[in-house]
């Protein structure tokens, strides 16, 4: 891609400062986003997915936390702003979905107020003009009856609608750029293919770049173009997505796919038990020295024990592992 | 869930709680039209008369119509607990939000001046502030007042800290929201209920601290009718003229019962997990 890219991490380290010391959350990441792109984001919980999006907005604050490296957001250091212009591209230029919808409404407001409170605060329009532009937003999310729906508060909307909610509100300033966090772990399938179908159709429609962090990696086949597997706060590898499917690199990534049953596997592969990654995610507290991976890898070399994997590039893909040497 | 007015119905004693109180207000609204005379007016001539048709609680030392001094008390009671509850609104809640979201020094700083605070028997603290203020209406607002500011900082922090870290917080966050929208709007009206109980139990208290200052002397001066000064005054008559002093302290006591009961019942309808 010759594009410039819209959202560019550099090295970025995310710190916890606890009392049991201090926790590297997310380890030198490096990643890119372009314009209309939709990138997607696995790994196993606890591996740092969710902090780096949070670091992004900077929406981390307690554990006292420390974010280093660079988040260039249309050439601008999104670390380096002060509270008051971050506080201006959050839900403007960039915005969150999160992945509980049942929580993440205000159960004291309406959800018109809540979508219009972001147009008001971002385009500066009055109380009714908002109003009629959540109203709008609720109908672009294809809720039925939304000038009726926008008066209702939270309780009285179904999981699938609250997060059509959530999504109209993070969608109202068309935001170049949506942090999507887990946006379909809590919803039921049939549901969770609607709002995906939703989310492609306003991707198109408002050309937003979406970062898409999930750990279910259907989800990811449907929506991303590309894709980065995260293990416990780094990057293990980025590849296209059809690449990552067909030819994973990493072992932790065919782990990951091997680990997934799969219509027809018994007919192609006779019947046998499904793969499974051996072991747990390291703890933060005590990181396996060299390859972060290799307590956990079938393939591991001594080197991997003592060495941390350097990075090597197949273009258009991206590898940490020492078996590509 | 059945609807509040249903559940506030059933609750017996939050309804007799509430009759109470209504009694009361109205009777403060309308003192003028149900005591037509002056209830500080002297007479001498029937001082200390028992009860009778014509003046059912009787008379007090200078001669007054008990009834009409307590009608009249029942404003200034009320004044006092309402001024008082405003008092540790309008500065506990404010204090208990920015305490609870900004954590840290902010937080540490206001939680240390709270524990002082508390530190005081609420009463002794209202008494010592009125030593330093002085005495009459308004001091006593502000003295008992004070001493309701902690308490409120504490409950109003206990809870922000359990809701700011809902999600909802923290999408308005992701949204752009600014702080003191966040804490007014977003978190506020999530903590309401808990503050709502605490006002209603706290007039309740309030009215008894002013009755105490007032029984001390150091409370709202006379002639204004105030219950404490009343039952204060009427102490040494306690032995042949009971009535005095009773009847000044049944309204206390009733007007402090009616808010302890409404605080309660409110307390079970709007915190369901209170009801097993």
């Amino acid at each position: 891609m010759n594009q410039e890219p819209l959202l560019s991490i550099k090295d970025l380290r995310t710190r916890f400062h606890t009392y049991e010391g201090v926790l590297t959350a997310v380890d030198g990441i490096h990643l890119e986003i372009y314009p209309g792109e939709t990138l997607g984001v696995v790994g196993e919980s606890g591996c740092g997915k969710s902090v780096t999006a949070l670091s992004i907005l900077r929406l981390l604050a307690s554990p006292p936390t420390k974010i280093e490296g660079q988040i260039l957001f249309d050439g601008n250091d999104l670390l380096k702003m002060s509270l008051d212009e971050i506080r201006r591209i959050r839900g403007n230029s960039i915005s969150m979905i999160f992945q509980e919808p049942m929580t993440s409404l205000n159960p004291v407001l309406t959800i018109g107020e809540q979508i219009a409170e972001a147009i008001r605060l971002h385009q500066g329009l009055g109380r009714e003009a908002a109003w009629e532009k959540a109203v709008e937003m609720l109908q672009r999310v294809q809720i039925p009856s939304p000038r009726i729906r926008a008066r209702d508060y939270p309780h009285k909307l179904s999981g699938g609608m609250r997060q059509r909610a959530m999504i109209a509100m993070a969608l109202s300033c068309h935001p170049r750029l949506l942090l999507a966090d887990e946006p379909t772990t809590a919803l039921d399938v049939t549901i969770q293919a609607q709002i995906v179908d939703l989310m492609e159709h306003l991707k198109e429609e408002i050309h937003t770049s979406i970062l898409l962090i999930t750990h279910n990696l259907g989800l990811i086949a449907e929506m991303a173009k590309r894709v980065v597997v995260m293990y416990a706060g780094k990057i293990v590898e980025e590849a296209p997505v059809e690449d990552l499917f067909f030819e994973p690199l990493h072992p932790y990534t065919k782990g990951l796919l091997e680990s997934i049953p799969w219509m027809g596997r018994k007919i192609r592969e006779g019947r046998k038990p499904l793969q499974e990654i051996p072991g747990m995610v390291p703890s933060l507290k005590e990181m396996p020295k060299g390859c972060r991976f290799h307590p956990r890898c079938l393939t591991a070399r001594e080197i991997c024990r003592n060495e941390e994997p350097p990075l090597i590039v197949k273009p258009p893909r991206r590898v940490f592992c020492w078996l590509w040497i | 869930m059945i609807n509040p007015w249903m559940r506030f119905k059933k609750n017996k004693a939050a309804l007799f709680g509430s009759i109470l109180l209504l009694i009361y207000f109205v009777t403060a609204l309308f003192a003028p039209l149900l005591y037509p005379g002056n209830p500080s007016a002297p007479n001498l001539a029937t001082a200390l008369e028992r009860p009778s048709i014509k003046e059912p609680l009787g008379k007090d030392e200078l001669g007054r119509s008990i009834l009409g001094r307590i009608i009249y008390g029942s404003r200034v009671s009320l004044l006092i607990a309402i001024g008082v509850v405003c008092v540790g609104l309008f500065i506990g809640v404010p204090l208990g939000l920015i305490s609870g979201y900004y954590g840290g020094k902010v937080d540490f700083g206001i939680q240390r001046a709270t524990d002082t605070l508390l530190a005081f028997p609420g009463f002794l603290l209202a008494l010592a502030l009125v030593a330093v203020l002085g005495v009459g209406l308004k001091n006593t607002i502000i003295s008992v007042g004070i001493s309701m500011i902690p308490i409120y900082i504490r409950l109003v922090r206990g809870c922000t800290l359990s809701v700011k870290e809902q999600t909802y917080v923290e999408a308005a966050r992701a949204l752009g929201t600014r702080d003191l929208t966040i804490l007014f709007r977003h978190i506020l009206p999530n903590v309401m209920a808990p503050i709502t109980i605490q006002t209603s139990l706290g007039m309740g208290t309030a009215i008894l601290f002013a009755a105490g200052l007032g029984f001390l002397g150091i409370g709202v001066q006379p002639p204004t009718p105030e219950w404490g000064a009343m039952l204060g005054s009427g102490r040494p008559y306690l032995f042949h003229a009971p009535h005095v002093a009773t009847f000044p302290g049944m309204a206390i006591f009733f007007a402090v019962l009616g808010f302890n009961l409404s605080g309660d019942g409110l307390r079970d309808i709007l915190d369901p997990r209170f009801k097993s």
